[in-house]
């Protein structure tokens, strides 16, 4: 599918670069409707690269970039269900997801996340399986899920540990705190910060720049700098699975899931 | 060196402006999730703004129960 419009994201191709548009209220959580989506994109890959050198990634959503997986929904719909059926169907989220990110990493393509307003947890996870973070200076970053007894689940530790120095990712990560863009930028993380609401075109004049380079080339480059941890991903959905089951994380599930502010784990 | 109430006025001047409240109607005192009618996504949208405007870097686990101007403006002159 060279275009594609669906409930939550949608595609298209314009000088050699593949928008993947997210379009989810209110912030592109990611759950049962997008997970899907993002298959189908993922599924549609090999089909656009022939045409194609870069993919950006950006939100239609004024209130940010993405705000991570739908605990709300991953909540509701796991408590009627007996323990090992609730194990087993996270588990299978998580796996699902990942190859999605997987793809994502490893796209033979340049890839640039255009970021303007919160990239949080699996937002945040999106935005490091790109190559490139352009981010306008609405822009924020944050790992909130030890607030809630969890770890990202999405590939987010291992990835934000290849690209940043350890005490960097400690600091996001222990802390769950949230930076603006130019924190980002001075650590490494955000490749340019531009003017608010300035994300996206930024990022098409970039990757305008980047299809005058040979194609093989660039490929050769990112696979030689842009290793996979498959192993320490693997790891991470074992730990965000052991993590999950404990009571004290239900408990903040549950008080995450009652209260109807937009983002209720933060002060 | 800026006083508390000169981070104060600027931090009142900066939710006016950008969530189009006119500044006679916001006083220090004021819990600003209600007077300027902000949820905590918005909130985030103010620390970034107060960051950018001051230049200083604050964590958000500081605002952990602020809900007043006044009590803004100290933290922030806390990092100033």
């Amino acid at each position: 599918m060279k275009t594609f419009q669906g409930k939550t994201l949608s595609w298209s191709v314009e000088d050699g670069a593949i928008n993947l548009i997210l379009d989810r209220a209110p912030c592109n959580e990611i759950g049962s409707l997008t997970l899907p989506e993002l298959e189908l994109f993922v599924k549609a890959l090999p089909e656009l690269q022939p045409d194609t050198h870069a993919l950006i990634i950006s939100s239609a959503r004024k209130e940010g970039f993405c705000a991570g997986a739908d605990l709300r929904e991953l909540y509701r719909e796991s408590q009627p269900l007996p323990a090992g059926e609730r194990a087993g169907r996270l588990r299978d989220f998580l796996e699902r997801i990942h190859r999605v990110m997987n793809a994502i990493d490893t796209a033979p393509l340049t890839t640039i996340a255009a970021v303007e307003g919160i990239a949080f947890g699996g937002g945040f996870e999106i935005a490091l399986a790109c190559d490139l973070i352009i981010a306008d200076k609405t822009a924020r970053f944050c790992f909130p899920e030890l607030r809630l007894g969890l770890i990202p689940g999405f590939g987010g530790i291992p990835r934000l540990k290849r690209d940043l120095g350890n005490a960097v990712v400690r600091d996001l990560l222990l802390t769950g705190r949230s930076i603006n863009s130019t924190k980002a930028q001075t650590v490494g993380l955000v490749s340019q910060v531009v003017s608010e609401g300035d994300a996206l075109r930024i990022a098409r004049s970039t990757a305008a720049q980047l299809k005058k380079f040979d194609r093989g080339t660039a490929i050769a480059a990112k696979t030689f700098i842009k290793p996979i941890p498959f192993d320490e991903l693997r790891r991470e959905i074992e730990i965000f699975c052991e993590l999950f089951a404990r009571p004290v994380v239900q408990e903040a599930l549950r008080k995450f899931t009652e209260s109807t502010d937009a983002l209720p784990y933060l002060p | 060196m800026s006083t508390i109430q000169d981070t104060t006025n600027e931090v009142l001047a900066l939710a006016s402006t950008h969530f189009k409240v006119p500044l006679e109607k916001l006083s220090a005192d004021d819990d600003f999730f209600k007077t300027l009618g902000i949820n905590s996504l918005q909130a985030l949208d103010l620390l970034t703004r107060i960051e950018q405007h001051f230049q200083i870097e604050l964590p958000d686990y500081e605002l952990q129960g602020v809900t007043d101007f006044r009590t803004l403006a100290e933290r922030i002159q806390s990092r100033l």
